[in-house]
């Protein structure tokens, strides 16, 4: 078995083997030690990786090609590249302290963690796919667990926000799909057969009409995933109604398809169709900056808060993707990496915060960092990373995505990047203000005095999110090189 | 031609001895030997649906009338596959609910008569074939509709399919004499080289399709479609869903392909527009059903809408893409009718709100629905959405780009009625909910067949590489 397959693989025995648990108990250790060794697999893959770089220098490693519907000439194809592989580390990671921040999951646990891991697996089939129906096909299976995941172990108005979550991820895929066929069906342009396969597909030249018509339909097929605006309606609702490890996971791996998905498949194949659509979907994602974190100070629930959050960071990422320079680039891999896991910290001391005081209503809460002090320094610190404090992994990444912003001259542009610049400031406030509200001051309530402190369990899934927000901050370089190589095939096709 | 060439007519000849077998064994039998009559049905029908895998020969009997290739045999045998199921899902409703009206071996010769009419409909060479096929699968089904015939319902579901069917078996039979106007033979073969593309031959056409279009219930010929599923036992229901319109829409597709390519602009045209209507209309009427089986038979008139996006393509990939669609489509609704059956067998309620918490108390039976269901709205990895998307990609060859975009469109239409069981089954609690109840072995098996169809169908591809093979000689 290669060493790509294993990443659909393992998930796939998790959950078969989950389905004989019989308790609590039992099903965690098992999802446990599941993701752990997922987790064990992707550091690993690095370094196979770095050693398989130094002497290859082909734009995805590790492939392989399976014929799967031969009539279609649709293969089973895999293989990554840096960028792929960072994307597979942080869902490993998110995936393994999303089970420990579920430790406790009392409502059908064997069940709640088969839907969560097979989430986990479509996810990783998507990062390795280089076929497009392959992709789309672990695209969907990554879907559609969450109307389960949100539906059964939400809170609030949870079917509401499942339903509407999956039918606008759907509907988008349903866009998407169509754009892919269309790809498809002039993937022979230059004479040659038809085929999903990605790298070939780069080297046609798609009739440029074509691309025209099919760069939006694939473009908004995945940012609709990756929540630009207007389309960005879904994530709100569905994170603050999902159970702690969904809002993780999806914020932090689920949301990142999206940005994924533009740069492999729509920027990449379509080069042309994306230099001509490319002026108005830098407005939509610049609205969705900073609306999102305009929406961000006017919300008191802490799930809305970082909700509206994730729309202005990703908005960011969909922004940088457009600015087509290397630099913007590497700053929107770093910035779906940083947000991925700084947003699932968020979420986790969230569901920690809302386990003890039983509100997310930051207005009610007050002086928790008199009580819980752990929870509320993580707080503080993925916060300021969140706002791009130098030192933090948020900094890295806004950096380089406005130095590439500002390599374009014209006003356009130049009006644009202000505007994303300004969205920092609006950051700044909304998280500083519920620090304040929050953490500061005196007790709202006396029966905060008696809260529980982090338990081992929560310390560790914390541990595992907090030290890459903070190692990317200090050490970007070596980073930022493994993005910026394996960029450049990407980069060129526009340029 | 000698007697060894009526091997060619395997399948007829030996479910016609079937249809002997059980009316002899019926008036040789005492009432209580009549619960034997259904095992041995059943043993039969199965060793019948085996021999059907055997490799079989092909060609013509009888001047061109009847005429057998690898494709159609296939397709017999994905209708034996349907009826089996059907067959290991009714036999608890047999025992229990019909021995006491001393009425057994009628349902076994009504539907082995109706599934007889399709091998001839399918197995046709000439339009008098075919109309005596569409005429001897029809009318045992209207029997069979009433079979519950103390039910008020039944009943009147009964007259309503037969008047329907009567209306729309004479306008098909309308369009046919157009078309022998114009093309001067009812022979398929003398038919594709004579016809001419002229305005009678056009408006043949249209009374073809439509009077086709009935018995695969396309919007607008659906009308009957609801309340005749409703009314009707649950097994008749799944077979009317299911082996009828499968067979129905195959013959539509090999006359259209095979005999009318003169007339494909035409078609085409009439093939685009009736896609649309029936798969909205499908779509927009099943969003409000509570009663799970017309929720069902709306969903199963948008699938045939989809079913339509493969005509539309003319050539071998539309062939092998409607018939994969029809395979998979066989056992996810069959999956989802299944267990439909059993609630209703068990417990008499059939509605939507009845299976709210069945997750908690049943969990295997709502596990298998979820599957039905995903596959009917087209979710990988169940089969359904390889069915779906090779159906697209057939629409798509030819450059419809906007219909597969309303397909999808319709797609999650549809996604929100079949996640509405779901929501009930898993994401509602109730104190209320059907008790934890085994199901009975027969059906056991039949809903373990339509899982590990849901399953395999889609991820084994081979299976498709096989249909392509075979959709390639047709023509």
């Amino acid at each position: 078995m290669d060493i790509l397959t294993l990443f659909v693989v393992v998930p796939v025995l998790t959950s078969i083997a989950l389905l004989f648990t019989k308790e609590l108990k039992q099903s965690r250790m098992v999802a446990m030690i599941g993701s752990a060794l997922q987790l064990g697999m992707a550091i690993n893959l690095i370094f196979a990786y770095f050693k398989e770089r130094a002497t290859n220098d082909a734009v995805m490693l590790f492939t392989r090609d399976v014929m799967w519907f031969e009539p279609f000439n649709i293969h089973y194809s895999i293989g990554v590249d840096g960028i792929s592989i960072l994307m597979i580390i942080l869902t490993a990671t998110i995936v393994l302290a999303g089970v420990f921040i579920s430790w406790m999951v009392d409502d059908m646990p064997k069940e709640f963690f088969i839907t969560l891991i097979i989430l986990a697996t479509g996810v990783y089939g998507f990062f390795i796919s280089i076929d497009l129906f392959t992709m789309f096909v672990f695209y969907e299976i990554a879907v559609i667990p969450m109307y389960l995941l949100i539906g059964i172990w939400g809170s609030g108005p949870r079917e509401y926000a499942a339903m509407k979550l999956t039918l606008m991820l759907m509907g988008a895929s349903a866009v998407l799909l169509v754009g892919i066929l269309g790809i498809y069906y002039h993937s022979n342009a230059d004479g040659g057969a038809l085929t999903f396969n990605i790298l070939e597909i780069s080297k046609v030249h798609i009739p440029i009409e074509a691309q025209k018509l099919f760069f939006p339909l694939v473009f908004i097929g995945f940012a609709t995933i990756g929540a630009l605006f207007p389309f960005h309606t879904w994530s709100p609702d569905g994170h603050a109604s999902a159970p702690t490890a969904v809002s993780m996971l999806h914020a932090g791996v689920l949301m990142k398809l999206g940005g994924y998905g533009i740069f492999r498949v729509a920027m990449f194949l379509l080069p042309a169709g994306a230099l001509h659509w490319t002026d108005l979907f830098i407005v939509l994602s610049v609205i969705g900056v900073v609306y999102g974190a305009l929406s961000a100070i006017k919300q008191t629930d802490l799930k809305y808060i970082n909700a509206y959050s994730s729309v202005s960071h990703l908005g960011m990422v969909i922004f940088a993707l457009l600015m087509l320079n290397k630099t913007a680039w590497t700053g929107a891999f770093m910035q779906s990496l940083s947000h991925g896991f700084m947003t699932a910290l968020f979420f986790a001391l969230i569901g920690m915060i809302y386990g003890r005081t039983h509100t997310r209503d930051a207005t009610k809460m007050g002086g928790l960092l008199k009580v819980i002090p752990f929870i509320s320094l993580i707080y503080v610190i993925a916060g300021l990373a969140s706002l791009g404090l130098p030192g933090m992994s948020g900094f890295v990444s806004e950096m380089n995505i406005f130095a590439g912003a500002f390599q374009h001259t014209d006003t356009f542009h130049r009006v644009m990047s202000i505007l994303v610049v300004s969205a920092i400031v609006i950051t700044a406030v909304y998280i500083l203000r519920v620090v304040g509200m929050m953490l500061m001051g005196p007790l709202r309530d006396d029966s905060y005095n008696e809260l529980p402190k982090a338990t081992w369990y929560e310390r560790t899934g914390i541990y595992l999110l907090m030290i890459p927000v903070v190692g990317m901050g200090i050490l970007p370089l070596w980073l930022t090189n493994l993005i910026n190589t394996d960029i450049l095939p990407f980069i060129e096709k526009l340029i | 031609m000698n007697w060894t060439s009526f091997f060619m007519m395997r399948n007829e000849i030996l479910l016609l001895a079937l249809i002997l077998i059980m009316l002899v064994l019926e008036i040789s039998s005492k009432p209580e030997q009549k619960k034997g009559l259904i095992n041995i049905a059943l043993a039969l029908f199965f060793a019948h649906t085996l021999i059907g895998f055997f490799p079989n020969q092909v060609g013509e009997l009888f001047g061109g009338s009847f005429r057998t290739n690898g494709l159609i045999d296939f397709f017999k045998n994905v209708l034996n596959v349907g009826v089996l199921i059907i067959l290991f899902q009714s036999v608890d409703w047999l025992k229990e609910k019909t021995l006491a009206y001393n009425k057994v071996a009628e349902f076994f010769v009504l539907l082995f008569s109706s599934l007889l009419g399709m091998y001839f409909m399918i197995s046709s060479g000439d339009f008098l074939i075919f109309y005596i096929g569409l005429e001897l699968s029809t009318l045992p089904l209207v029997a069979l509709v009433a079979y519950n015939s103390h039910n008020h319902k039944a009943t009147e579901a009964s007259i309503k399919l037969i008047l329907s069917a009567a209306l729309a078996s004479g306008i098909t039979l309308f369009g046919i004499s157009m078309l022998y106007a114009t093309g001067g033979s009812i022979f398929f073969d003398a038919l594709a080289s004579n016809l001419q593309n002229s305005p009678l031959a056009i408006l043949g056409l249209i009374f073809f399709i439509s009077g086709v279009g009935f018995k695969i219930s396309l919007a607008p010929f659906h009308f009957w479609t609801a309340d005749v599923y409703e009314g009707a036992p649950i097994s008749i229901t799944s077979y009317l869903s299911v082996v009828s319109k499968g067979a129905a829409i195959f013959i539509l597709m090999i006359i259209l392909f095979t005999i009318l390519p003169v007339l494909s602009e035409s078609w085409k045209i009439v093939a685009y527009v009736l896609a649309l209507t029936t798969m909205f209309t499908g779509n927009l009427f099943a969003l409000r059903q509570q009663n799970m089986k017309r929720f069902l038979a709306y969903s199963s008139i948008a699938q045939a809408g989809f079913m339509m996006l493969g005509i539309i393509n003319t050539e071998a990939l539309g062939v092998s893409t409607i018939v994969y669609f029809v395979l998979i489509y066989v056992f996810s609704n069959l999956g989802a009718f299944g267990v439909v059956q059993a609630i209703s067998l068990q417990t008499g309620k059939e509605n939507m709100d009845d299976y709210t918490g069945l997750y908690r108390t049943n969990p295997k039976l709502a596990l298998v629905f979820l599957l039905a269901l995903f596959s009917l709205a087209g979710i990988p990895p169940v089969a359904g959405f390889f069915g779906k998307f090779f159906l697209y990609t057939a629409a798509a060859s030819k450059g419809y780009y906007l219909l597969v975009f309303l397909a999808v469109v319709n797609v999650t239409i549809a996604l929100y009625y079949y996640l509405l069981p779901v929501r009930m089954m898993f994401l509602r609690k109730s104190d209320e909910a059907i008790p934890y109840f085994k199901s009975k072995p027969f059906m056991r098996i039949g809903l373990i067949i339509t899982v590990a169809g849901i399953f395999v169908l889609g991820l084994y591809s081979p299976l498709y590489d096989y249909i392509v093979a075979l959709s390639q000689n047709i023509f």
